[in-house]
């Protein structure tokens, strides 16, 4: 195993461990970490298997592989930024609920104690 | 008929007084409720010396949220007619009995005020004033019918339209999306020509300088809300 695997291996593998982890104390939603897992266990498949990187990226027409890890990087950024929209506004939606419903209740314990 | 009349208010202590009055004078007959929005200086306290319900947000939703929580306030308390009233002071209380008409008489599930229709021209800046003409046409052509002034904020609604709000409602700038998502959803509406006065005190949410941007994103909006499905009923 040269170095760059190895240190693509491990900080790949680190990664994965990260994710799991954090799932693991309740830090990070499972519904969330989905996007991460998949992401960081498809980086560690390349950095083990430097074969399959250089065959799938010959195989779509990239010449140089490391600009597919790019490739699929920015991608998946993106994904998960639409999916923080997603939860923003879902969050956003629950909050405006929250707040309305205090305030009704604010007012009718106000009425009911006259 | 039980009507509540609703008064959307965001830091509008010098004008609620005045608000409150002109309503008394002209509709004894309507409960009022104060949605205060979140307001950094003395709405509330203002609003409750006249003695109607005060409703205090706990952080500032905007004019969507703060009317949504007036129509839930409706909605729970059994009213049949809801009516949407600024707290700044432009619309008028002798125009209530007029807004109202084709609500209570069944003519209409909501009806609109309208600067546009009446004789008497709506001064306003020119800017903002041309905002307004583009939006009316644009909604007029989604709605597939004439509406004249889709910005105003002086409106009646009856029951079925207090339920379908309470449940969902436009959140920023909401009047004109307000107009094309209820008339998609099948429900009558109806502008009756009311007269407005210029506003007494504090800040439109509208300046001159946004209204371009007010403009755009209110078209933005209705054009997301046509790509969203067609509400249920």
């Amino acid at each position: 195993m040269d170095m760059v695997t190895f240190l693509a291996t491990f900080v790949s593998g680190a990664m994965v461990f990260l994710v799991i982890e954090l799932i693991r104390r309740g830090r990070l939603k499972e519904k969330y970490s989905l996007l991460w897992l998949a992401s960081s266990l498809v980086v560690l498949f390349f950095s083990i298997s430097r074969e399959s990187l250089h065959w799938i990226s010959l195989l779509i027409g990239i010449q140089y592989p490391p600009s597919f890890i790019f490739l699929l990087a920015f991608l998946f950024l993106i994904v998960i930024n639409i999916h923080f929209s997603t939860v923003i506004s879902e969050l956003f939606e629950k909050n405006k609920t929250l707040t309305q419903e205090i305030a009704l209740l604010k007012e009718e314990m106000k009425e009911n104690k006259q | 008929m039980k009507t509540l009349i609703i008064i959307p208010a965001y830091n509008e202590e010098v004008a609620i007084a005045n608000v409150l009055a002109d309503i008394k004078a002209h509709c004894p007959w309507a409960d009022v409720v104060v949605i205060n929005d979140g307001s950094t200086d003395s709405t509330s306290a203002a609003a409750r010396q006249d003695g109607v319900a005060v409703i205090d947000l706990p952080h500032n939703l905007g004019i969507g949220g703060a009317m949504q929580t007036g129509y839930k306030y409706a909605e729970r308390g059994r009213y049949d007619v809801a009516v949407q009233f600024d707290g700044d002071g432009q619309h008028r209380g002798d125009q209530l009995e007029t807004l109202v008409r084709p609500v209570r008489d069944g003519d209409a599930d909501m009806a609109v005020g309208s600067r546009f229709m009446g004789a008497k021209g709506y001064e306003s800046k020119l800017a903002r004033l041309l905002g307004i003409k583009i939006l009316a046409g644009v909604v007029s052509l989604v709605c597939r019918k004439t509406i004249t002034d889709p910005t105003s904020g002086f409106r009646a609604v009856n029951r079925k339209v207090i339920e379908f709000c309470s449940n969902s409602y436009p959140d920023d700038y909401p009047e004109a999306e307000a107009v094309v998502l209820l008339n998609r959803a099948g429900f009558r509406l109806v502008e009756v020509p009311v007269l407005m006065r210029e506003r007494q005190a504090g800040s439109s949410s509208i300046t001159a300088f946004r209204s371009l941007y007010y403009m755009v994103k209110v078209l933005l909006a209705i054009l997301i809300d046509m790509l969203k499905r067609a509400p249920g009923r």
